[in-house]
């Protein structure tokens, strides 16, 4: 499937803009970005349901800009998921296949799988209003199964579930993917589902495509100030490269202080580096650690979420940071306290020099 | 003492509530129930020429001797007098007939507009619905009177047929079936446009997508997703047509033909020129019975929509 400079105006909003994208084959890929970005309205392109203003949609080579969505290969799972609510469960999910023409005995049977697959066997008979908000969803995803489409695009397929349930859910996803062999596309708000479900993530922002390429590639190496802030908690210090070469980089921050980084850059050029807190070491001064890319100060807040504590300090420098730390052992009290002198360190491997 | 306490503290809310419920029942039963009870004992009287014409009067001041009096003075015969006469069962048959008639035609021209307005902009849809209710601003009988002259031999409308060359001679339109038809379907526009556009304007865009998704064709879409969704108001517009329609009594008096009548008409003449109230009033029950069909049919639907939800 491939997106050819697709752009998609609605009046004088731009809600698309000279996009282009490949989506492979049995793939698992994810629209990600903040709401009004334009994924939705990429999504509807797929389905048919909004036409492109400009620019060309291929499906195996062909150009589908102009079909209609009856007659597309690709059926989609809708965030209200749009359920029939004067049809059966069952009805719901044969309404595809009776469009088609399948004779009556195959609907039954492939219903009844679908069913079977999305774990709902028995409540068949029900109307839409009978069931949970959990079951809901899984018919709307049999629903858009039960036709075997070559595409299936999935609109925040979870953002009407609860935590625990929409985790669940991510799996079971994955999982069913998997054993059909069909390609997804699901369109998130939600990072955490994003990295998670997708083989590849393609990061949204107002209506172009910032980044495409896999969760840990746009975690560990964000292209940008916008990628590495958007996803995930990030520490941007701003500077300029001080020297370069042999795979090193000294880069002079804004605010005082040098630092080395794993990588190469021209030198002169203003930058930012990108520095994930769970990457940031953190130390007592009386440890009296030292080494590399230490910087000192003071630590003014303390945020225990359980799993990790999130550290914000404050160096010397006037830079605000923030470092977690797994809570390894069970605590009693807090190694480091509010106001307590501390040493922010990290590895130049850590950090990831950005130009844009 | 808690015990005693307790039922005390939840009479209270009950008691309200059966206030709320009580002046509807109490509005029910003077306007409707009673006038009911008072005409179905009229048509079990026997016609006399005298202050009211009928008897038996119901004296309540003879006390039980009366009472009984009163009710060994019923009888069936107005009844059987509507199944001995042709006039009352073809009446009673082409009412039904043209009330139907223009249910069928009130839907057809109904359903688009109502759709229409559920799909114009949210902003433009009361305007719309102001419009729809236009005419009656103006009074009824003016607005009749406006097509007799409109049908007439040399009405606007044989004018303009005959400009435009569609017919070379004038159309009999007035005192036909279609002239009435089409004044039923004037006035009654609006109770058919408004439960039909309630039910659409509920319809979520979503679920004609979701057809189109799964492979229906727009014309699919609608028969299969938006009609079976709009059926509460498709039932609830033909009923508040259908069962006044039946009814009607000045269109057909003004539009239609003296030589076939609609039982509104049948009925008027039996009261007024025939001063035969209790025939009058038994026509009126027996209307009363036959619409009372369509009006369950109608609760139940209204039954299962209310469990769909």
């Amino acid at each position: 499937m491939r997106f050819e400079a697709v752009s998609k105006r609605f009046g004088n909003f731009v809600a698309v803009e000279l996009l282009s994208l490949d989506i492979f084959e049995r793939e698992f890929f994810a629209l990600l970005g903040p709401s009004g970005c334009g994924k939705t309205t990429l999504l509807r392109m797929l389905a048919g349901l909004e036409q492109p203003t400009e620019g060309r949609i291929l499906l195996d080579g062909l150009d589908i800009s102009g079909v209609p969505p009856h007659r597309r290969p690709v059926n989609m799972m809708f965030q209200s998921y749009a359920l029939f609510p004067h049809l059966t469960v069952e009805a719901n999910i044969a309404f595809g296949l009776k469009q088609d023409g399948m004779p009556k005995p195959e609907i039954a049977t492939r219903v009844r799988e679908m069913l079977e697959l999305v774990k709902l066997d028995g409540f068949g008979e029900r109307k839409p209003h009978q069931l949970s908000g959990g079951q809901r969803q899984r018919v709307a995803l049999a629903r858009a199964l039960a036709k075997r489409p070559r595409v299936l695009l999935l609109d925040e397929p979870m953002s009407a579930l609860d935590r625990k349930l929409r985790e669940d859910t991510r799996f079971e996803l994955m999982e069913l993917q998997n054993t059909l062999g069909l390609t997804f596309v699901i369109v998130t708000h939600d990072q955490e589902e994003a990295m998670t479900v997708a083989d590849r993530i393609g990061v949204m922002n107002a209506g172009q495509l910032a980044q495409v390429a896999t969760p840990s590639e746009i975690y560990e190496h964000p292209n940008s100030r916008w990628i590495a802030d958007f996803i995930g908690d990030i520490n941007l210090i701003e500077g300029r490269v001080a020297s370069s070469g042999l795979g090193h980089t000294v880069i002079e921050s804004m605010t005082g202080g040098r630092f080395l980084v794993a990588a190469e850059a021209t030198v002169g050029a203003a930058v930012a580096v990108a520095l994930r807190p769970e990457k940031l070491r953190i130390d007592t001064v009386a440890s009296g650690a030292s080494g590399e890319n230490g910087f000192p100060g003071r630590v003014t807040e303390i945020g225990y979420l359980g799993g990790v504590s999130v550290y914000k300090v404050r160096l010397d420098n006037g830079l605000d940071m923030k470092a977690t730390l797994t809570n390894h052992t069970r605590l009693t009290a807090q190694p480091i306290a509010i106001g307590e002198r501390v040493r922010l360190s990290f590895a130049p491997e850590a950090g990831v020099v950005l130009l844009r | 003492m808690t015990d005693a306490a307790k039922p005390a503290l939840r009479k209270a809310p009950d008691w309200g509530r059966r206030l709320v419920i009580l002046v509807p029942a109490l509005w029910l039963a003077v306007f409707f129930v009673v006038p009911c009870l008072i005409v179905l004992k009229i048509s079990l009287s026997q016609t006399v020429i005298a202050q009211p014409p009928y008897v038996p009067v119901l004296d309540l001041a003879a006390g039980w001797p009366g009472l009984r009096d009163f009710a060994g003075g019923l009888s069936l015969d107005s009844y059987k007098m509507l199944g001995s006469d042709w006039i009352y069962l073809t009446s009673y048959l082409r009412s039904l007939a043209i009330a139907a008639m223009s249910t069928v035609i009130l839907l057809a021209v109904g359903y688009p507009i109502a759709y229409g307005i559920a799909r114009s902009p949210r902003r433009l849809q009361p305007v719309l619905i102001m419009a729809v209710f236009l005419p009656f601003l103006t009074a009824f009988l003016i607005r009749i009177y406006a097509w007799i002259n409109i049908l007439q031999r040399e009405g606007l409308l044989n004018d303009t047929l005959l400009a435009l060359g569609i017919v070379r001679e004038p159309v009999v339109w007035l005192a036909t079936d279609t002239a009435i038809i089409i004044g039923i379907v004037y006035s009654y526009l609006p109770f058919m446009v408004l439960p039909l556009y309630a039910s659409l304007e509920k319809l979520d865009e979503s679920l004609l997508e979701a057809a189109a998704d799964l492979g229906a064709p727009r014309w699919k879409a609608f028969w299969l997703v938006t009609v079976p969704l709009s059926a509460s108001g498709i039932v609830a517009g033909a009923l508040l047509c259908f069962i006044p329609i039946a009814g009607e009594f000045v269109i057909p008096d003004l539009l239609g033909g003296s030589s076939a009548l609609m039982i509104g008409q049948t009925l008027w003449t039996e009261f007024f020129q025939n001063k035969d109230w209790p025939v009058a009033s038994a026509v009126a029950i027996a209307l009363l019975l036959v619409l009372l069909a369509p009006i369950l049919i109608y609760q139940h639907v209204q039954m299962r929509a209310l469990e769909d939800r």
